[in-house]
């Protein structure tokens, strides 16, 4: 794939614009159809763009293998703080309302972040899934 | 209509022989599923199909046609009566099973009766965000979802075990067989 301009060029430009969108996505979850499943999705998606056009080597440059296993653990460790978070607090496990002064600020911040967590680890699954896909294929070779 | 573009891709997919073409009609179905989702007004589920099936999972199957090969091979013609009849048979019920199903968008159908009432007067109070489908999905049935993301978290890991292991194990397993 080292020869193909047309598609380096047009890459280039359209990764930070996928990424761009899939920010949205995220953190716009609340108002409009969208959330943390697709928003991670969506990101993978641009850096598996990267990897198919770039090669594996240069995706492995930009984002270390061990950066994804802590981001594919962590969004896990994220969502279920925030449950013991609000178990600290007083609440039920998951009740986001005892989170801040005023129960509807509350489940807000809760859902702010447990949709972080899960776009977090569905990112990293499937970078990891696609890692691993693309590895086999050098090391049959 | 819609409907009839999935029989007509489902068919195609049975005949066809190039693996190629075949996960891009899966893609394409994926994609037509998603309208329809559109069509319904479920546009969250729609976005997901989109993503997921139309999106990550054509390349990541494409990813394991290159490991494998493009064409299928020509299968054995087995006997295909018995599981026609089956597959006849079992569609059939299905059909006449939704004869008895309330109309779609009924305000009457047990679905609208049951939960999704007070959804929708106590949510915009108790939760205050206004994508219901986000507030359902990460506060009322927060559990649920925490359960999705460990499913995703354990497929990463499979993965990671599974593939991994193979490449760890050929060398030893040479050196034993030298």
């Amino acid at each position: 794939m080292r020869y193909h301009l047309v598609l380096r060029t047009v890459a280039k430009i359209l990764i930070p614009l996928i990424m761009l969108f899939a920010f949205y996505v995220q953190f716009h979850g609340d108002y409009g159809p969208g959330g943390g499943f697709q928003a991670g999705v969506i990101f993978s998606a641009s850096l598996i763009l990267y990897g198919l056009i770039f090669g594996l080597a240069a995706l492995k440059q930009v984002i270390r293998p061990w950066v994804v296993r802590v981001m594919l653990a962590s969004g896990v460790l994220i969502y279920g703080g925030v449950g013991v978070a609000s178990l600290l607090l007083g609440g039920n496990f998951l009740d986001y309302g005892v989170l801040a002064h005023d129960p509807v600020h509350g489940q807000h911040l809760g859902i702010l972040l447990i949709e972080l967590g899960v776009g977090i680890t569905v990112a990293a699954a499937m970078i990891t899934i696609y890692f691993f896909f693309a590895g086999r294929k050098t090391t049959k070779q | 209509m819609l409907l009839a573009f999935l029989v007509v891709i489902a068919f195609a997919v049975i005949h066809l022989r190039d693996l190629v073409a075949i996960i891009m009609l899966a893609g394409l179905y994926s994609l037509v599923t998603a309208i329809i989702f559109v069509v319904m007004d479920a546009v969250d589920v729609a976005f997901t199909e989109a993503a997921v099936g139309a999106g990550i999972s054509t390349v990541l199957m494409l990813a394991t046609l290159s490991l494998t090969g493009r064409l299928r091979r020509e299968p054995r013609r087995p006997r295909a009566l018995i599981p026609i009849i089956v597959v006849i048979l079992t569609g059939v019920t299905l059909i006449y099973g939704t004869f008895d199903m309330p109309h779609y968008g009924d305000p009457d159908a047990p679905v609208q009766q049951h939960v999704a009432p007070r959804y929708i007067n106590d949510s915009p109070n108790e939760v205050g965000v206004p994508n219901m489908v986000t507030s359902v999905l990460a506060s009322y049935r927060g559990f649920d979802t925490l359960g999705e993301v460990a499913v995703i978290f354990t497929a990463g890991i499979a993965v990671m075990v599974l593939l991994m292991n193979r490449r760890r194990r050929s060398p030893d397993e040479d050196k034993e067989q030298s």
